[in-house]
């Protein structure tokens, strides 16, 4: 009897410490395998997707790294990851300072996709958003530094409407001006054609992935004068008159700062009913 | 090489040349070498029969095949493919359903000609012994992976897997994919015997799941002509799944059914009796062979 249970026990000893032998040595490496996992799902920030790309957690699920789209761009701007590369070994990417993303109408790469990893209802290329041009540097800008460079704002695939050059007053000159490139996130797809034109020796503007160059409000805040405009007029009616208390023989206005009062304004009556602006009809009804 | 008392397959040879002792040996590689040619030729000078990799391929713009196992990974972290990564994937499992699971591995998988490299050279060098690991390890790992996956949300062994990682990476740029793919020959050539693709790769796992149903089987019509040389084992890679089969063990038909076997061909090459021919896995009593009833009485 003893005999005939000893064995039977101990090969019942023998299947347990060996299966969790077994659980703890393939767990180990799936512990390390997840970690090493998810931190591949973090997008170096040089690296963009191609247009249609879930956002990172989800790409990494979806893509199965076939690199059809990679096959199918006709400008073989995508490259696949390798493995020492820091990000999911095997699938698309592109960095905008070497090859551009050149928008094809047709977007072939999305249509050789054969999983949902880049969005199929994704139809025009110009609502893609693979990032978003950020221009980095004021201080290299070749426009901010008050050229004429302007070549962002040329070579845009969507000019006008993703960069627009804003005109500011040039503080250092005093008499021209600079076109400031401004980008809009509504238009800006994220192609890197911006970047990839920039003709300084390091990119002024650069195209981040949305997660790093995108800000967004909170989720409480208004802006006043969108709701103004949405309400149809004041929402604090009636506007609240502004009063500014001037030196005598002086006038304040908006975007002009302090100026001496003409002779001719000081009077009172010399222009009682035309339409004059708070701050001067503050000066004339001598409230000063 | 001096603890068995002949070399393996000289009777083989010697009873019907070289060439037939070696002939699925050679086509199994003209496979291996071929499929690789198709997907390089793209690439390598603009024939594109065969873009993608075995991940995904499409072929001349009409036929998708999709790995199963990656789409599965894909699945469990929650993401479905599009209808040609779907139709890849049912074309895959219905070949591999006729053909054999592990067929993959043996006349399709570039590891595998990595890994059987490897173990050619520790037969040359004479290398004996090595760890020991449980086959069943690869099964834990497949599912290790798809609880990873899931819990993590991306294809995790796409992170680690040297089968795409070298398939690609011949195709696509290998970077440092060649360090992975030595750590695996070096594995299989000092560490352990059929390492990589007998124990551990979930890949392979993977497949002969698929294997445990299919169609296409290695016969042994002859068994009773063995003369116990031992060579078909000394070539199996997956020796477990010969000695049922051939020794009618628990009156086990002439038939490997294991799900393992590769169907690599190897056994049919080097028995210099003829026991082993390909078939399916039905009608394993042939007429006039025996093995129609338990050769073992009950």
């Amino acid at each position: 009897m003893e005999n005939a249970k000893k064995p039977k026990g101990s090969s019942r000893r023998q299947f347990f410490a060996d299966t969790a032998r077994m659980a703890c040595g393939v767990g180990l490496l799936g512990v390390g395998l997840g970690l090493y996992a998810r931190h591949a799902t973090a997008l170096p920030p040089a690296a963009l997707r191609p247009p249609g790309a879930l956002p990172e957690t989800e790409f990494s699920a979806a893509c199965i790294r076939c690199g059809l789209c990679v096959r199918d761009c006709p400008y073989s701007m995508l490259m696949l990851a390798k493995p020492e590369d820091p990000m999911s070994t095997g699938t698309p990417y592109f960095v905008a300072r070497q090859a551009p993303c050149e928008m094809c109408e047709d977007i072939p790469c999305i249509k050789a996709c054969p999983t949902g990893a880049l969005d199929h209802a994704l139809v025009d290329i110009t609502k893609s958003r693979m990032g978003l041009a950020v221009l980095v540097d004021q201080e290299t800008c070749l426009n901010f530094l008050g050229l004429r460079c302007d070549i962002c704002y040329r070579v845009c695939p969507v000019i006008d409407k993703a960069i627009t050059l804003d005109p500011q007053r040039n503080a250092r000159t005093g008499d021209h001006t600079l076109f400031i490139p401004v980008v809009h996130s509504d238009a800006c797809t994220g192609c890197g054609k911006c970047e990839k034109a920039c003709p300084t020796e390091i990119a002024a503007i650069k195209v981040f992935p949305l997660y790093m160059a995108k800000g967004q409000l909170s989720a409480h805040y208004r802006l006043g004068w969108v709701e103004k405009e949405k309400a149809g007029g004041s929402l604090v009616a009636p506007d609240a008159e502004h009063q500014y208390h001037m030196p005598e023989g002086m006038k304040y206005e908006y975007g002009k700062g302090l100026s001496v009062v003409p002779p001719a304004e000081v009077a009172p009556d010399a222009i009682p009913s035309a339409p004059t602006p708070p701050a001067i009809r503050a000066l004339q009804g001598g409230k000063l | 090489m001096s603890a068995l008392p002949h070399k393996v397959g000289a009777e083989a040879i010697a009873e019907k040349g070289w060439i037939v002792a070696h002939k699925w040996l050679l086509l199994r590689r003209a496979s291996q070498i071929g499929i690789l040619l198709l997907f390089l030729i793209g690439p390598w000078f603009g024939l594109w029969v065969v873009k993608g990799n075995l991940n995904y391929s499409y072929t001349l713009g009409v036929l998708p095949l999709t790995d199963p196992y990656l789409l599965l990974q894909a699945l469990v972290s929650g993401q479905t493919p599009e209808k040609l990564g779907l139709i890849g994937v049912a074309l895959v499992v219905l070949f591999y359903l006729l053909v054999g699971g592990r067929t993959y591995c043996s006349w399709v998988c570039p590891v595998n000609l990595v890994t059987d490299f490897a173990n050619w050279l520790r037969t040359r060098l004479g290398l004996k012994g090595g760890a020991h690991l449980s086959r069943k390890t690869r099964y834990w790992i497949l599912g290790m992976t798809l609880v990873v996956s899931a819990i993590t949300g991306t294809i995790a062994w796409e992170m680690l897997n040297p089968v795409s990682m070298l398939h690609r990476g011949l195709i696509f740029g290998i970077g440092f994919a060649w360090a992975v793919i030595l750590v695996v020959f070096l594995f299989d050539l000092f560490v352990m015997r059929h390492g990589w693709c007998g124990h551990l790769c979930p890949v392979g796992a993977f497949y002969s799941l698929i294997g445990k149903f299919s169609l296409l089987r290695v016969k042994l019509p002859a068994r009773t002509d063995c003369n116990d040389c031992m060579d078909c084992f000394a070539v199996c890679p997956e020796q477990q799944v010969i000695r049922p089969a051939l020794k009618a063990i628990n009156g086990a038909p002439p038939v490997i059914l294991e799900e393992n076997c590769t169907n690599c061909g190897r056994c049919i090459d080097v028995c210099s009796k003829d026991v082993f021919r390909f078939g399916t896995r039905f009608g394993a009593s042939v007429p006039g062979v025996s093995g129609t009833v338990s050769p073992v009485p009950k």
